[in-house]
């Protein structure tokens, strides 16, 4: 029986030095810019570069704009499909899966063909139109993963019998929604929402292509110019995503359950 | 007993500071068909999971055959254990899941077939051999992990409440079918339950537990007619307990909310309340031969129950339990109505504190 | 409305009150996801799928496809298979050991939390900013390669590794591979019921046995689902290939984004059938999975 916990420590112990030496080195190498001293220079560069600030701020909106469509295209559908459409639902999986099937650079390519400048729609013509195509381009990116937390976020509190308790006291469609489902589904919605933002942040790849400012294109610029801010960047995008994570934590304890199954 | 099979001696298992099983002993013979029953959390799986050797005891020794297996591995213990939840191997077949441990003895492929053969038809499942577990009911699959676990012919059977996932009907009939199989092939077998009339109608001997100690070991009539401790009394079998008060202890006399009675056992020097505790079916309606007492009261409650009817009746303060078979020809009777009951004063055991 | 009806979405409004003047809502509702599928999936992969059999006059042709022949095409895939299937295969199978290290080694509970916590940042922690903590940490001027080179007196480099390397980025991409196998794969561990090892024991199995017959075939199924999965994550990734060596790596998502910023390859068409090849090889994986989990699906419910 110790024998089973040291190799379950050994293999723990190796996995956890492959996850936190890069971390370390990394945060080691953001200090170094100053000769012979550690010091907080390379943060200080980065934090002073107005492009930083730019780039960062509208990859946010950027990022806040796919959150909001994105949650109007999922929640009401996957209300509606399992409430009413229960045989659109292999659909649904099927389509939200094809985002990671179908890589990202292969879709960025059809978007501009499709949508470039002499096209029916020409999104790319203008600036507020790549900037509509890119948040297009990233809520199909977030599919997979706002669908499947609110796909959850239903399951467990069971919306079918919610919403026919709703409508026996006498609800209409829209009171339920409002009222009794998103209150209750706030948190798989919230969750949703995080990681689409710790996805969107750094994209590199449709934003570039896209020719758009954002901070992932952004950084790669960076990284082929300078040689300590890159780390300092580094370290600061792990703590976006670990303060995204980090929420999406936090909200699963308050996560509402109307059926406390056993199942 | 004919020859000791199984001994567990001072068993006791302590997790952190809770000891949940305390300095636990009993012996057995080979054959017999012995049940741990006793109500939730007072170590009966504990003791099951020491014997199949998932958990190491604290102290004490365990020994099949003669043979002390106390730090022998599970897998090293020859033992064949039924899980609550079946847990068939959802990944086999019927057949692969009985045929597992012969496999794993490394019976030839041949012989394994006919033994799965012989298993399936002793479960009555003949012809299920390849079906997946999940293609089965939960009273089929749980005689599939019956027969995956005698199937290697292990010394002894251990049964963790395998019945208690199934619904009533299937219950009773898996039950019977266990113990004509275990009668069949002789086998040792441990079965660990809460409910007492599953234990009451399939044991050879019963150990009666609570809180980690034994409360009373010994054959059903034993336990159930000669309960040693007013835990069994109560935890065993339906029990009525009234409140008397000791009118004079030289005569044996009490009232019974106002009514008088003699009781045989009170003891001499008994006086002010006491309880009495007596089985329902020691109550008549109406008289009976050799019934000495007799109490008026009115029905408070009628259950219906099938081929029996179960009345409550008010004797005053004091309310009693008894059944009576139902009879087509009359109406039963009705709530409120005056009834008189009587029994024999021999029956009432007092309860002494 | 009536382009609305026309929506598969409608039918079942038609099922439940036929011709009833009540908003449809169920389709209204569906309708937008619907929408976006089709303009932001379904036609810009039809289109793709169009373009790689189209010449420049817009007549049909295999040309294209036929293209993909030329060596540095098929040398650029056949890296990106090599480095995504590595990378998938020893991400899964490290991420397993973790998994069943944690859950199975029965490790504390907070350590546990902590580890799927961490997984979740991980696994989200690709692209660029992963690329620099790479350098960093392996580069030339990366701590662990001065520390190997003063401490062990062990030149890293010198000894043939190269950051920029299949390995490398084999190494890279690992960061993010083994968190998402374990976040995928802990629901099918803890799936793997306490009884059946116990069972198994009792019935004389050792450990070894226990998983050679009943834990490995459970987990297979969802073991090879994930295992697509990294492997399309893998080979559609190029930011922190792109970060870490700009152009230079000839791996196929380099290739296309290159065809499509600037024409690389002096052909559009020839572009829509390196898309093209890329969709079929991730459905492949994809089809490959389906195939096996549905041989499974027989004894799983
Ligand atoms: N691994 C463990 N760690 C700590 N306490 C335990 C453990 N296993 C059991 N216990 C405790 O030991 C006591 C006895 O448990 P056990 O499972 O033996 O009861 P039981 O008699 O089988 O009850 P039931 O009829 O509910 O199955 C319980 O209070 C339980 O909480
Ligand atoms: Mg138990």
């Amino acid at each position: 029986m110790n024998n089973n916990r040291l190799w379950a420590w050994l293999i723990f112990a190796l996995g956890a030095a492959y996850f936190i030496v890069p971390l370390l080195a990394t945060f080691e190498f953001s200090l170094r810019m100053r000769r012979g001293e550690y010091s907080f220079d390379a943060y200080a560069s980065v934090f002073a570069d107005p492009r930083f600030a730019a780039s960062f701020g509208y990859s946010v909106l950027i990022g806040l704009c796919t959150i909001v469509v994105g949650v109007l295209v999922v929640v009401p559908a996957v209300y509606f499909v399992r409430l009413r459409m229960p045989w659109l639902k292999p659909f649904m999986e099927f389509i939200t899966l094809l985002p990671l099937v179908i890589p990202a650079l292969v879709l960025v390519y059809g978007y501009i063909r499709l949508y470039n400048s002499s096209s029916l729609i020409p999104l790319t013509g203008s600036a507020l139109g790549t900037d509509i195509l890119l948040t297009g381009a990233y809520v199909t990116l977030a599919l997979p993963y706002m669908y499947r937390a609110v796909d959850n976020g239903m399951r467990t509190i069971d919306i079918g019998t919610l919403t026919e308790a709703a409508q026996i006291m006498g609800a209409s469609q829209w009171q339920i929604i409002v009222q009794i489902i998103l209150p209750n589904i706030l948190v798989a919605i919230l969750s949703g929402a995080f990681l689409t933002f710790a996805i969107v942040i750094g994209e590199f790849t449709i934003a570039s292509l896209l020719n758009r400012p954002a901070f992932g294109p952004y950084l790669v610029g960076i990284g082929t110019n300078r040689a300590y801010e890159p780390a300092a960047l580094a370290i600061i995008s792990f703590i976006i995503t670990w303060g995204a994570m980090g929420m999406i934590n936090l909200l699963g304890r308050f996560a509402p359950r109307t059926s406390p199954r056993t199942d | 007993m004919a020859s000791e099979f199984l001994r567990v001696q001072n068993l006791t298992k302590t997790f952190g500071t809770t000891t949940v099983v305390k300095g636990v002993s009993f012996a057995f013979g080979k054959g017999e068909f012995i049940s741990l029953l006793g109500p939730s959390g007072c170590g009966k799986t504990t003791i099951l999971r020491m014997i199949a050797g998932f958990e190491n005891p604290s102290a004490g020794s365990i020994v099949v055959d003669g043979q002390d297996i106390t730090s022998l591995k599970p897998n090293q213990r020859q033992l064949g254990m039924v899980f609550q939840a079946y847990a068939l191997f959802p990944n086999l077949t019927v057949g692969d899941n009985i045929g597992f441990g012969l496999k794993i003895a490394g019976l030839p492929a041949e012989q394994r077939r006919v033994r799965i053969a012989d298993m399936l038809k002793l479960i009555g499942l003949s012809g299920y051999e390849k079906r997946y577990p999940y293609e089965l009911s939960g009273g089929q699959q749980q005689r599939v992990a019956l027969a995956r676990a005698i199937a290697p012919s292990p010394r002894m059977l251990l049964l963790d409440e395998p019945l208690s996932a199934l619904d009533a009907k299937i219950r009773v009939s898996l039950r019977e079918e266990i113990r004509a199989i275990q009668l069949d092939l002789g086998i040792t077998t441990v079965f660990v339950t809460h409910d007492q009339e599953e234990a009451l109608s399939i044991s050879d001997r019963i150990v009666v537990m609570n809180a980690g100690s034994i409360e009373q070991l010994g054959a059903p009539h034993e336990i159930y007619n000669k309960p040693a401790s007013r835990f069994v009394a109560s935890f065993v079998g339906q029990l009525n307990n009234i409140d008397a008060i000791v009118t004079d202890a030289a005569a044996k006399t009490v009232t019974i909310d106002g009514q008088a009675a003699r009781v045989p056992a009170l003891p001499a020097d008994a006086k002010g309340p006491v309880t009495l505790t007596l089985r329902p079916e020691v109550l008549a309606v109406g008289a009976r031969d050799g019934n000495d007492i007799t109490l008026a009261g009115t029905i408070a409650d009628v259950t219906f129950l099938g081929s029996v009817i179960r009345l409550r009746v008010s004797l005053g303060r004091n309310m009693v339990s008894l059944d009576t078979f139902n009879d087509q020809r009359t109406v039963p009777p009705a709530r409120g109505e005056p009834i008189t009951i009587s029994l024999a004063g021999k029956d009432l055991l007092v309860l002494q504190g | 409305m009536d382009d609305i009806e026309a929506w598969p979405g409608t039918m079942t409004d038609t099922n439940t009150a036929p011709h009833s003047r009540r908003i449809p809502w169920d389709a209204l509702a569906v309708a937008p996801f619907i929408v976006f599928a089709v303009m932001f999936l379904f036609l810009p992969t039809l289109s793709l799928i169009g373009a790689a059999f189209t010449d420049r006059q817009g007549h049909f042709t295999f040309d294209n496809i036929v293209g993909l022949g030329a060596g540095q095409i098929v040398s650029a895939y056949w890296i990106s298979i090599r480095i995504s299937g590595a990378s998938a295969l020893l991400g899964a199978l490290i991420g397993l050991a973790i998994t069943l290290a944690i859950i199975r080694g029965r490790l504390p509970a907070p350590l546990r939390s902590a580890v799927m916590t961490f997984s979740g940042v991980a696994s989200n922690f690709a692209g660029v900013p992963l690329a620099f903590a790479f350098i960093a940490t392996l580069g030339r001027l990366g701590l662990v390669t001065i520390i190997l080179r003063t401490v062990f007196g062990f030149d890293l480099y010198r000894s043939g590794f190269n950051l920029l390397s299949f390995w490398g980025l084999t190494l890279t991409y690992l960061y993010f591979q083994i968190p998402l196998m374990i976040l995928i794969i802990a629901p099918a561990v803890d799936g793997l019921k306490k009884e059946w090892s116990e069972a198994a024991q009792m019935l004389g199995a050792s450990p070894w046995q226990f998983w050679r017959y009943i834990g490995l075939p459970i987990l297979w199924p969802s073991f090879l689902g994930t295992l697509s999965l990294l492997f399309a994550n893998a080979f559609g990734a190029i930011a922190t290939a792109w970060a870490l060596t700009g152009s230079n790596l000839n791996i196929v998502t380099v290739l296309l984004y290159n065809q499509i910023r600037g024409d690389a390859l002096q052909n559009p068409g020839l572009g829509a059938a390196l898309a093209l090849g890329m969709i079929l090889i991730t459905s492949l994986a994809n089809i490959i999975y389906l195939v096996v989990a549905n041989r499974a699906e027989r004894w799983m419910k």
